[in-house]
């Protein structure tokens, strides 16, 4: 093989710290190399955190993250959609071809597979267009477009429906759902509990900066097995 | 008031007879501070930018540092650039001074640290909107620099035109390292003060007048070209 996968991740007691407060951790898991899995639990909980962790966006203050390759080998097969769409001031298809263009490939190649995307994800017709000009979900359609361009083994996403509407959610959902079918891994943090119920192969529940649950999907929607994973799922306020 | 619609009087007078004098310190100035800006936006623009993007230990001194820089007193770079060049000077070898690239170096430090510093503002901003997804990506240093200048360069014009206004408008220094020699080293702004001094109040005023008039004409220039104020575009 010549691209050895860079999963499965195994993360070992890792913990992060702002300022002397733990944000997450200490936090053991391993991401299998394929799935779907949905991240939830109440606002500060940490979810974010440990997206970002795992995609080496956070300083490691304890304990380790182990991917089957080095870590900047593995950082090159990741991509991470982030809950605001950042816009370049570019146009849409600069935006999306901007990934390739920045890692070296030829400006015309990376222009050429950009249309293709933007194609893919319904915005053919803004390709021209500055991508600050464009909608909410036209704008989380491109970042998903600019993220998978780059074909990652694993992508994180940070909440990227929670400023959509319905019809731009079930598209986002769509781009996705065909993304994951292709092989890449996902790992999705979401508020919404429906658009979990319909993603999900397994959730992480995570509860005041740890880890507090992990099963299957319909074995977490079904039985959770802890009183705060069936509280939330139950629509009750966690804090 | 008489004073003035003499100058405006002649200034009209001089341009439409496209008087050789006025032409050769107009172009002067205009090579000069142009060299200089182009100089100093080559330094101060990625400076500016590297600040933005680099954490380290002495950052918020050098930029204190940087904008305090910018009220530098055009006068004393002059002087200092006076000692360096003159004849008994460490750089004295060359015979620079009195010269246009005498006018040019004093320029370039003075007009340095202004851009650096209005870069390092815009770019700033550019840079919290931009952190993450470059920070995901996994850019290079070099590679981050690069992508906001390019897609900061209409706030970057606006550091450079800064530039350019306190260039073209500038009298101390090169009235020190200039000399203000004519058909060598004069300028409009150092012909001001000559004019002035002789008490030839409506020559000054016209050269006065031809000074705005030309930075007027730069920065819509600039604009024009780039296209700053279409919608849609930066």
């Amino acid at each position: 093989m010549v691209n050895p996968s860079i999963l499965p991740l195994t993360v070992t007691d890792a913990t992060v710290r702002r300022r002397g407060k733990v944000l997450v951790g200490p936090v053991s898991l391993s991401v299998s190399p394929s799935g779907l899995t949905i991240v939830m639990g109440p606002n500060g909980a940490g979810k974010s955190t440990l997206l970002r962790l795992l995609h080496g966006m956070e300083r490691v203050a304890r304990g380790t993250l182990a991917w089957q390759v080095p870590e900047a080998q593995a950082r090159r097969r990741q991509a991470f959609v982030f809950q605001t769409p950042i816009m370049m001031r570019r146009s849409a298809l600069d935006n999306v071809a901007y990934p390739l263009i920045v890692h070296g490939t030829p400006r015309k190649d990376a222009r050429a597979r950009a249309a293709t995307w933007l194609d893919r994800v319904g915005l053919a017709d803004s390709a021209t267009k500055l991508a600050t000009v464009l909608s909410g979900g036209e704008r989380q359609k491109l970042a998903l477009a600019r993220a998978l361009i780059r074909d990652p083994e694993i992508l994180f996403l940070d909440e990227p429906c929670a400023n959509l509407d319905g019809r731009a959610t079930r598209e986002f959902e769509e781009i996705l759902t065909a993304a994951h079918a292709g092989g890449t891994r996902v790992v999705m943090a979401t508020h919404d509990i429906g658009q979990a119920r319909r993603l999900a192969g397994d959730v992480w529940f995570v509860y005041r900066g740890a880890l507090h649950e992990t099963a299957p999907a319909d074995q977490f929607f079904a039985a959770p097995r802890t009183r705060e994973a069936a509280a939330f799922i139950n629509g009750d306020i966690v804090e | 008031m008489n004073e003035i619609l003499q100058g405006l009087l002649q200034a009209g007078r001089l341009i439409v007879t496209l008087d050789s004098d006025l032409i050769e310190i107009s172009l002067r100035s205009l090579r000069v501070t142009l060299s200089a800006v182009v100089i100093a936006s080559a330094i101060g623009l990625p400076l500016g930018c590297w600040l933005a993007v680099r954490r380290f230990r002495w950052r918020r001194f050098v930029i204190a540092t940087l904008n305090a820089l910018m009220g530098l007193p055009p006068v004393v770079v002059g002087l200092i650039v006076y000692l360096f060049l003159s004849r008994s000077g460490p750089f004295g070898v060359f015979g620079l001074l009195f010269t246009p690239t005498a006018m040019i170096i004093a320029q370039v430090i003075i007009l340095t640290p202004l851009i650096a510093s209005i870069a390092h503002q815009a770019i700033r901003e550019l840079w919290a909107e931009y952190h993450d997804l470059l920070i995901s990506l996994n850019t290079t240093r070099f590679q981050r620099i690069a992508t906001l200048l390019w897609d900061g360069r209409r706030a970057l014009l606006t550091a450079a035109l800064a530039g350019f206004g306190r260039g073209i408008g500038e009298v101390g220094a090169i009235m020190i390292v200039g000399g203000n020699i004519d058909n060598a080293t004069r300028v409009l702004t150092t012909a001001i003060a000559l004019e002035t001094g002789k008490g030839n109040f409506a020559l000054a005023l016209a050269l006065g007048f031809i000074l705005i008039g030309l930075a007027v004409l730069v920065n819509l220039g600039v604009h024009s070209l780039s296209r700053t104020e279409v919608s849609d575009r930066w």
